[in-house]
């Protein structure tokens, strides 16, 4: 909200390296990359290249081993501290002991919200993802994709500007992809969050995005980012214009030079 | 109707089979003396006759099933319950004991899985002493608990909840241990991300994660309780509970007595296991578990 609205994340020279049984793994090498607030980021890639790796360590989930990363201006782990972000996992990963309304609190409890302040985002957040209704449901009872949409209220509970997702609907069937990639785009619109979204679905990144970072592996690094040309308000019918097709052309040919087609 | 097809037909097969299995050794094995005594009074009986002898014996090697169940019977329902002949009597000795035992050993089962969970040292110094604790036979701990407590003054129900804590800690403290670190990684990265503390961790999410854990535990825990107390009633010379049945029986060759203090035992055992069973299946549905 400052005049000069900083990075939400910004990244310099980061790399990351696993040691393994097998000695060392690159799994980020050189990444710069510099997310401005309100902004719809994709990373996309073949297993292998880093894509969640580097939402990890923008997460604080990982500590890089070598260069400069910042969140919201902070280190990772002060952004943690200061709950800067909601992590959507590919799991929705929900409490099975806790019904829908008691797993979007959990963020709240532990932040040590009032019952009433509780109840009145719990409401929100659920009616935002269309779950309400479901509160007293136990993860069981519902679908997928409604799981899937119940961790996504429960990212978005504690009103943190930046939603990192990773492979959020991987496990989902393409007819519910569809649904929940538009109901999230319709959300991103209504509330301005920065997004970072993890996929290796080249439409579902080229629909969704402001801006495409394709990544490859062996080492994990960033090859190629494209701007999307394409409205902020986009129908699903969109993805069969020249225009979008162009786009997925470019990020084919992004992955194709990372030589990410190879076995 | 389904459950009855399901559940009680094996089960009564099974024990209408060890039933007649029972029946064919206790002929075999009553015979000898039976032939002996025949043989003393000059008596030559039929088939017949010569097995439903072996099958009323007063004292035999081996009672029969119905004489057992009529001993079981009238100990059980016949007399007043504050006779110290009475099995209800007896079992209630060693159920209290088991119970207090019981309950120290889960207690104490719990509090050294919470240990080892959360202190590293503790993990690799406490573990290997639990399992070796348990390689110890009870048989001969239980005397020296016993005296050692009673020439402190301690007697009666405490050195018997003892020996019960000693063998139910370790099943609940191996399943704690195992429950408390059963949450997947992601809900473990979940918390990592709302930058929750460990007691936030423990209590919404190990805790929670090991209750079932703990139940199965806790089932096999009340088992061994119970053969904990029967045990500490035998060194003691206890004047009362199942495991004094067990060896003022054996003293007085009461082989009859013997045997129905054990169906009593077996009776109480499976009660305590259906009990902490229930129990868990209610939690379960509390906690949102999926009907089976």
């Amino acid at each position: 909200m400052t005049g000069t609205s900083p990075a939400v994340v910004s990244a310099s020279k980061l790399g990351l390296t696993f040691q393994t049984n097998d000695g060392p793994v690159q799994a980020l090498t050189d990444v710069d990359l510099t997310i401005g607030k309100g902004e719809f980021i994709s990373f996309i890639g073949p297993s292998g290249c880093g894509k969640t790796t580097l939402l990890r360590v923008i997460a604080d989930l990982e500590k890089p081993t070598s260069g400069m990363i910042s969140v919201n201006g902070m280190s990772p782990e002060e952004a943690r501290e200061k709950r800067a972000y909601g992590y959507v996992f590919q799991a929705a990963a929900l409490f099975p002991w806790r019904t829908i309304e008691r797993n979007v609190a959990l963020p709240l409890e532990i932040i040590g919200l009032s019952k009433a302040e509780q109840a009145e985002r719990i409401k929100r957040t659920l009616e935002l993802v269309n779950l309400s209704g479901f509160e007293k449901k136990y993860p069981w009872q519902l679908s997928g994709g409604m799981q899937q949409r119940a961790s996504i209220a429960r990212a978005l509970a504690f009103d943190a500007d930046l939603l990192l997702m990773d492979e959020p609907f991987g496990a989902l069937d393409e007819i519910v992809r569809d649904h929940l990639n538009k109901q999230l785009l319709e959300l991103w619109d209504s509330t301005n969050k920065t997004i970072c979204f993890v996929t290796h679905s080249i439409p579902e990144a080229v629909y969704l995005s402001t801006r495409i970072v394709v990544m490859s592996p062996r080492p994990g690094r960033v090859t190629d980012v494209i701007e999307s040309t394409l409205p902020r308000k986009r129908p699903l019918h969109i993805r069969e214009t020249p225009e979008f097709l162009a786009i997925a052309a470019r990020v084919r040919d992004g992955l194709r030079a990372g030589h990410s087609y190879e076995d | 109707m389904d459950s009855f097809r399901e559940k009680i037909v094996p089960v009564t097969t099974i024990l209408a089979g060890l039933v007649v299995v029972w029946y064919v050794f206790a002929v075999i094995l009553n015979a000898p003396f039976q032939r002996d005594l025949d043989r003393r009074a000059d008596e030559t009986p039929g088939t017949v006759e010569f097995i439903g002898k072996t099958l009323s014996q007063p004292k035999p090697t081996l009672p029969a099933p119905h004489q057992v169940a009529v001993n079981f019977f009238e100990n059980t329902f016949l007399r007043s319950v504050t006779s110290n002949r009475s099995l209800v009597y007896n079992a209630w000795v060693t159920l209290s004991s088991t119970l207090l035992g019981f309950a120290f050993g889960t207690a104490l089962g719990i509090i050294i899985a919470v240990g080892i969970v959360h202190v590293a040292s503790l993990d690799r110094s406490l573990m290997p002493w639990i399992i070796a604790s348990q390689t110890i036979p009870i048989l001969a701990v239980a005397p020296m608990i016993i005296v050692v407590l009673a020439a402190v003054g301690i007697t009666g129900l405490i050195p018997k909840a003892l020996i019960s804590t000693y063998l139910s800690f370790f099943p609940v403290a191996v399943g704690m241990v195992k429950g408390l670190r059963s949450p997947e990684l992601t809900h473990l990265d979940l918390m990592h991300t709302y930058y929750a503390s460990r007691s936030q961790i423990f209590w919404k999410l190990r805790v929670p994660a090991s209750v079932p854990f703990l139940f199965t535990s806790m089932k096999v825990a009340v088992a061994a309780s119970l053969v904990g107390a029967i045990v500490g009633e035998l060194p003691t010379g206890a004047v009362a509970g199942i495991g004094a049945k067990l060896l003022s029986g054996a003293y007085y060759s009461q082989s009859i007595d013997i045997w129905s203090a054990l169906v009593a035992g077996s009776i109480v055992a499976a009660l305590l296991v259906m009990v902490v069973g229930i129990a868990g299946r209610l939690v379960d549905r509390a906690m949102g578990g999926r009907p089976a």
